[in-house]
Order: C-alpha cells, then structure tokens, then sequence
C-alpha cells in the first residue's frame, strides 16, 4: 500500500470524508457504550444535548473552543514552519502565571489598560517559553520536539512551587491556587449567567491575523518556505535561524494567550488543573485543520464538542468517564484518518 | 566518444534471445508503452533511446517484472540460446523479478544498489547461496568470478569494500552480479551517466567483449554519441511509442536526436569569444567542502564579462563547494573572492543576488525551487525585499502576479497559471522557471551548476540558448558540468577540477576530449605533453 498527496483534493471529498468519520466514531463508539451497558441511542442523543442541545450547552462547548483555537493555532504557525512545538501546554501555564503576576493586584491599573497589559504580558511569558528551545535546536541542533516536551513538565512544577509558595492565594486557606485576577482585568461574558468570555472573540481575532500573516505577508511567504524546504529558502537568500525563532516566538506568544484568557476569562485564579490538556489538544486540533489557521476553527469546535458531549453524556447515565474518553480518543482518530484520506490517493499494490 | 568503430553487426542467423511483442502500459490516462515490440539476438548490443519520459525505462521494468504490462507479452529463449543450439522462445511470467533472474535476465540500474559496507564478493553473491553453510560455496564463487573477469576485463578487487570502490569499479561489481547469476540478456540503465570519459571506453571494451562471448545487451540511454558508439541497432521511442528501428552503420547524430524529438532542433551559435572585463575573481581560495566531499584548495580563476568558462570534472571533485562559494552559501577560510572589482570579504546569498549575480543551482528540487509552493511564489522568492513587490510587509499581490504573469509568458513556463504547484511541472519547465527568475534582473555574473541535468534534449537546447544570449549580452558565465559535450559546446575556457584542486582555464578550441578525460582523472596537462598517463 502507498499513499499518494493528491493536488487538489475533491470538494465532495473535503465535505464528504469529515461526515463520514463522524458516522464511522458513533458506530465504533457504540461497541463501549454496549460493552459498559448503556442504551447506545440514548447514549447517543445526550451527546449531542451535551455538546449544542441548549444555550448552555453551546456555550459550554464554545468555553472550551477557546483555549483549543489559540493551542491550536500555536500548533499551526509551528508545524508549517517545521518547527515542532509541543510545549504549548507549559506556554499556557507561563502565559496564565504572568496574568495572575501583574493582574492580580499588583498593578491596580483600570480594566482598559490592565486587561491588554495581562494579555501583552502572557503572550511574552509563553513567547519567552520558546526561546530556549529553538536556540538550542539552530545552534546545536538538539531535538525541539524533547526540549519543548519536557519542558511541559518543569513548567507544570514550576506552577506548583509558585502556587504553594511566593503566588499563593492568602485568603486561599491552604489550597494551592493563586489570587484572582482583579475584576477590571477580568474579560467579560458573551452571554450572561454562562460561561462564555470574550476570549473567543481574542482566538477569532487570532485565528484572522494568523492567516493574513502566512498568507499575505513577506513574513509568512518566508515562514512557509522555510517550512516546506529549507534549503531552497537558504538558496534564496532567506535567514532560515531568524525565520525559525520568530516562528517560534509567535507560537509560544499564542499558547501564552491561552492561558491568559483561561484565567480572566474563566477561572479567575491559577490553579495546577487550569488546563486539562489543552496543549497537547491543540496538537490534535492543528493536526486536524491541516495546519490552515482558518481550519482551525471547525476543529477546535469538533475537539472541543466531542470532549463536552462526551463528557455530559457519562454524567448522564453514569457509565464511567473513562468510555467518555475513549469516545473523544476513537473520532479523534476517525476524523484524522479522514483527513489522510482527503490529502492522498491510496493505492492498493503498485501496477 | 569512442575512437573505437561500432563492432561489426552480428550475423542475422544468430538465434533470437528476446522477444516482446505489442507491450503497453497505461498509467491512469498516461500511456507510458504503447505497443512496442522489441527483439534481440543473442551477441548484439542494442540501444534504446529515448528523452525522459519516452517509456524505456518501463518497458525495462516490465521486462524485469517490476511491472505487469497492461497487454504484451515477453518471450524468453529456453536458456537464453547457449551456444550452437536452436533456441525456443518460452513466455515469461508477467510480474516477477525472481522468474526474469531466473531466465537470465540481469539488470544494472542507474542507481546503485550494492551494500556499501561488505565487499565486492559478499555483494555479487548475496542472495545467491543458502544462509547456512556459506564458506563451503565461496571458494566456487570465487573461482567463477576470476574467470568471468579474465574473460571479460571486469577486474575488481573482490575483497575491498564497496565503500572503497570508485563508481566505475561499483558499477563493474553491478555487471558482475548480473553475470554471475547467469545473465544472457544483460540491461544496463543510463550506465555512463556517472562515468569519466576513460571509463565509458572502459565500459564499452567490457561490453563488446561479453557480446562477442554471446551476450545480448541493452543499453539504455538519452546520449547520442555513445549510443552511436556501442550498439549495433538502435530502437527510439517517444511519448511511449516506438518511432524508429535502425542499424547503427546507417544512423547519424542528427536523424537520431530528430527521431527522439519529433521534430528539427535549432542550432545554438556560440557567439566569438569577446571577453570583456573581469566578473569574478578567486585568488588562492581554500574552502571546505562537506558531507566528506572535497573542498576547494588554492583555487584561483577569473572569469570576464561575455565569456562562458566550463568547469569540467567527476562529480564529488570541489563543484559542490566552489558552487556554495559562488552562491553566496559558504565563506573561504583563506583567499580572496572578487566579484565584479570588489573584494567579497563577508559573500551572502542576499550580498550576491543584490549585486547582480544569477545563480542556477545543481539540484532543482532541493535548492532551486520550493516545488510545494506555487509557481508565482517560486518566481519572486529572491525578490522578497523589492520595494515594488511589498507594502510594510504585505505582499502586493497584484504587482506580484503581473510580474509571474509575465515572467510566465516571456519564458513559454507551460504550467496552468501561477497558482499551479511547482512540482506539477516538468523538468524543463522548472529549469524555465529558474532561469526566468535568473534571467530577469540581467544579471553580470550566472553561476550555471548542472544546468541541463536531467532535461530532455529540447530543453537542454533552450538552456543553452538562454545561457549563450545571456553571455552575448554581456555575462560572465561559471558552467560546472559533468557533461562534457556540453562544456565543449557552450564554454570558451574550460577548466578541470579534481580534488578541489583548480587547473589553469585552457581554451576549448585547444582541447581534446581523451586529455580532458586525463586530467578529470588526476593526470596534469604537463604529464600529458611530457608522453601520457602514469596509472595512478
């Protein structure tokens, strides 16, 4: 068997293969959901209700979009340049410290100026989270992949040493959770009594600037190149180690907005659960959109949907969470088979 | 290339070997074959030839059992006609390399495919003997070995390791492979492309003589001279079809290339040598060279305005680092570098392009083009800072796609239209695009690196054209070839290089092709005047 990259995939294909991946996760979903003894219809529709059946609902799964568009454009903008961050998790978590850092008191600034100050300084503290990295991979050329992986978990430790120490909440009694961000600072709701924060329209505004940058500009033209063929771009003159480590800012810089809009959109407060895996989603909500900042959108809402429904529906009839994630981790898998499918012709035995 | 005269045909009585018969092949809409036939007698060298593209290296695939022809069949003496016997003609099975061995079929790539790290022996009879046991069948080997050597002049040390080997003595152990699994048809796939001149003659004494012993060879090729040079008969396909089958006696370079073309080619005219003021200037340069390929030492040359200076030697000789220096891409560590009167202390791509050079790089795919970008993107890849093309760091898509629009045109890029992906074009096509893109800014000084590697003979004869009106116009043209004809055709000095060492420029109309071929090999002109080569 080999896969051959088609040119230009076919628009019933590009339609056609997601929805079908969708269909092929319920049935394969069904064989746990059987096996744990739930009604898999039932099953089935309080997915559904959980990811978009009510306002609720639909915000809820709009909450968790959020921080998987900015990871996963961070994902993104570092894949197409070949430059594999899969820190984002960790840039989350500077980007939410900073916030709490300037946010939460130590600046008693008014909301117009504090809010962009917290959200500037997360974007710099996740940026910052990739200078190491991508030094060390074009001046010595170790593997980025290890370097931005492991650093997820000194960061992780990092967060936990603030938390139990100088950045604990006082008036936290004991927990190990920093202050709140002052509520000037905080973003505010989309829709009231929800969830819902005007974080989503920052990810949006990202998601817009991202694809003018790679498609439109000088910059981007360079990113891409770079990305697609090194040597070429060397050829022609390009800085590929200054092209790279932009690259590697503006990635890092985004997963650091994540974890700024998490706390003053959502939380309020950094705690060592702010993030249930919203880095390494992004990955998978990249991988998804095909590294195109505008398909980032629709993946983020299917990751974001399937992990809520999901989610709500083991609530529901009280299977174990356990079938909610394997659920999430089946149509992940579906849907990115899909997208194989979309970019290459398979051929079964060379004639 | 050979002084030597085609060997004298072989008698027509001798038994055919060979037989294929309404072979075609369909890729998707692509016909690759389409009803060839092909016969071959037992002792006779035949050529096939044809552009990239033409379909001889399928029908060879299939022959060999890579593929499965769409229809056809392959006839295969019983025993490939041993000696005085009738032979009969007996079906191949389709699809199957192991029965193609089997009825002695042998089939020498274009690439390589030896084990670098065990020696010669190990890989002419791996896979021939049984796992267990295999001391007991050496000595055999070793013996038939030495008597197919002796018989055919294919000597190799069968105890060194390939890695040691040059790519003339890989290429006798590739051939000895083949021959030792009893091959009666032997088919050789471009074999010269990587060999010196002395070594294609090599080649060709090695093939006339397994001919005369009753071999029947193949001899796959784009190149006219050799192919006028060895076979008895040549076969030209094009676009997948055959399009002419003729005796060698009566064929000529032009009806060939016209037969393999499908129509008449243009002459390029090499402009009178007129040099004007010097270009580019290497004083002593050292340089090093990477991947373990030789570097550049005490390297000096000048090059001037309106002439073209070939740059001849066998690949992994320093090309790749003068072509880096001269690129913009590596720095000497010892030297001077001038380029058009002023010294280059700090080269950079950028410092170069901006200066007016034009840089053609070896590989196309690699370096000269991002193939998964579009063509429009490819086009301005080294404009990227031209004011006329941005505003604050937006790309101005309007002046951008007028300028491919027109660079398209101009240079007849046959592609769907700028948004097509550059690796949808052809070989030539993407060469175009090169040179478009080189061509453009008029540049005074062309670095050439392999510019028709791999084209088929219209495109090499339009790169040609465009190099010498870009010489008669006034450039200095650096053209590191390994292809000799070529050098001798464009260049008006031609310098060798081995192992990084630079000879003097010498001008081609005092060349000959066997000293060249002497001094690619390491032999100095000097040694040459003073009565031939010493072996090295």
């Amino acid at each position: 068997m080999r896969l051959e990259p088609r040119d230009h995939p076919p628009l019933w294909l590009s339609i056609g293969a997601p929805i079908a991946a969708a269909l092929l996760a319920l049935v394969l979903s069904a064989i746990p959901l059987t096996w744990a003894g739930a009604a898999v219809g039932e099953a089935y529709r309080l997915i559904f209700e959980g990811a978009a059946g009510s306002l609720f609902a639909l915000t809820e799964t709009l909450a968790r979009v959020t921080p998987l568009i900015l990871t996963g454009l961070a994902a993104a903008v570092a894949f197409r340049a070949k430059l594999w961050n899969i820190g984002a998790e960790g840039q989350l978590y500077m980007g939410a410290l900073a916030a709490v850092a300037l946010g939460a008191g130590a600046l008693n600034l008014p909301g117009i100026v504090l809010a962009p100050l917290i959200l500037l300084a997360g974007a710099l503290a996740g940026a910052m989270m990739m200078l190491g990295p991508t030094w060390l991979k074009l001046r010595l050329g170790v593997d980025e992949v290890v370097t931005t992986l492991l650093l997820n978990f000194i960061v992780l430790l990092f967060v936990q040493m603030m938390l139990e120490g100088p950045m604990q909440d006082p008036m936290s009694m004991g927990w190990p959770q920093s202050a709140p961000v002052l509520d000037q600072a905080a973003l505010p709701k989309l829709v009231e009594k929800t969830r819902l924060h005007a974080g989503l329209l920052i990810a949006l505004a990202a998601v817009g600037l991202v694809w003018l940058m790679e498609n439109r500009t000088i910059f981007g033209f360079e990113a891409r190149a770079v990305g697609a063929n090194a040597a070429a771009a060397r050829f022609a003159g390009m800085s590929v180690p200054s092209v790279m480590l932009r690259v590697g800012l503006i990635s890092g810089a985004l997963a650091g907005l994540a974890g700024v809009c998490e706390v003053a959109g959502l939380k309020g407060y950094v705690t060592q659960d702010l993030s249930p895996g919203y880095g390494y989603g992004g990955i998978v909500v990249a991988m998804l959109a095909r590294l195109n900042p505008l398909g980032v959108v629709p993946a983020a809402i299917f990751v974001a949907g399937v992990f809520v429904g999901a989610d709500s529906m083991s609530r529901a009839i009280g299977v174990s969470s356990y079938i909610a994630d394997l659920i999430v981790a089946t149509s992940l898998l579906v849907m990115l088979l899909a997208s194989l499918v979309v970019q290459f012709h398979i051929r079964f035995r060379a004639g | 290339m050979s002084a030597h005269a085609p060997p004298g045909s072989t008698p027509a009585a001798a038994p055919e070997v060979l037989r294929l018969t309404g072979i075609t092949k369909r890729f998707g809409d692509l016909v690759a074959n389409e009803e060839i036939g092909l016969s071959l007698r037992r002792g006779e060298i035949v050529a096939l030839l044809g552009e990239n593209g033409a379909g001889k290296t399928t029908l060879m695939n299939i022959l060999f059992g890579h593929y499965v022809a769409d229809s056809g069949d392959i006839q295969v003496a019983a025993h490939a006609g041993q000696t005085g016997k009738p032979s009969t003609l007996r079906a191949l099975p389709p699809g199957s390399p192991q029965a193609a061995l089997e009825a002695g079929i042998g089939m020498v790539h274009q690439h390589f495919t030896l084990a670098d790290n065990m020696t010669a022996l190990d890989n002419i009879v791996l896979g021939t003997q049984p796992l267990w046991r295999p001391w007991q069948a050496r000595a055999a080997a070793r013996r038939k070995l030495d008597a197919l050597m002796r018989r055919s002049g294919l000597t190799v040390d069968l105890d060194a390791r390939v890695v040691a080997l040059t790519v003339g003595e890989r290429q006798r152990v590739e051939i000895l492979k083949a021959l030792f699994r009893d091959a009666r048809i032997l088919i050789l796939d471009e074999p010269t492309a990587v060999l010196t001149p002395q070594e294609v003659d090599g080649l060709f004494e090695v093939l006339r003589a397994l001919a005369a012993e009753g071999l029947a060879v193949v001899f796959i090729s784009h190149k006219l001279n050799e192919v006028l040079a060895v076979s008895e008969r040549v076969v030209v396909l094009r676009q997948g079809r055959k399009v002419a089958e003729m005796p060698t006696a009566g064929a000529n370079r032009r009806s060939l290339a016209e037969a393999m073309v499908g129509r008449e080619l243009p002459e390029n005219q090499r402009p009178p040598h007129n040099p004007g003021a010097p270009v580019v200037r290497l004083e002593g340069i050292e340089a090093p060279g990477e991947l373990g390929r030789a570097g550049l030492h005490n390297a000096s040359l000048t090059l001037h305005s309106g002439e073209i200076v070939g740059i001849a030697g066998v690949s992994g000789n320093g090309q790749a680092a003068l072509s880096a220096l001269l690129s913009g891409l590596a720095r000497p560590t010892a030297g001077h570098l001038f380029l058009l009167g002023e010294e280059i202390s700090h080269p950079s791509v950028r410092g170069f392009v901006d200066a007016g050079v034009g840089r053609i790089p070896e590989d196309r795919h690699r370096d000269g083009v991002v193939d998964d970008m579009e063509v429009w993107e490819n086009l301005i890849i080294e404009d990227l800072r031209d004011p006329d093309l941005q505003s604050a760091g937006f790309i101005r898509k309007d002046k951008v796609m007028a300028r491919a629009d027109a660079l398209i045109a101009e240079n007849d890029i046959r592609c769907p239209g700028p948004e097509t992906r550059t690796r949808l074009l052809s070989g030539g096509n993407m060469q175009k695009l090169i040179l478009a893109r080189v061509l453009e800014r008029h540049p005074r000084f062309i670095l050439a690196n392999q510019p028709t590697r791999g084209l088929d003979i219209g495109a090499v004869t339009y790169v040609h054209g465009r190099l010498l009106q870009a010489c008669a116009e006034g450039a200095g043209i650096l053209l590191i070839s390994e292809d000799l004809d070529e050098l001798l055709t464009l260049s008006d000095r031609v310098a060798v290089l081995y192992r990084g060492q630079l000879s003097q420029a010498m001008a081609t109309a005092e060349l000959d092709i066997r000293g060249l071929g002497l001094m690619m090999a390491g032999h100095s002109a000097a040694e040459q005047d003073a009565g031939g080569p010493h072996a090295s």
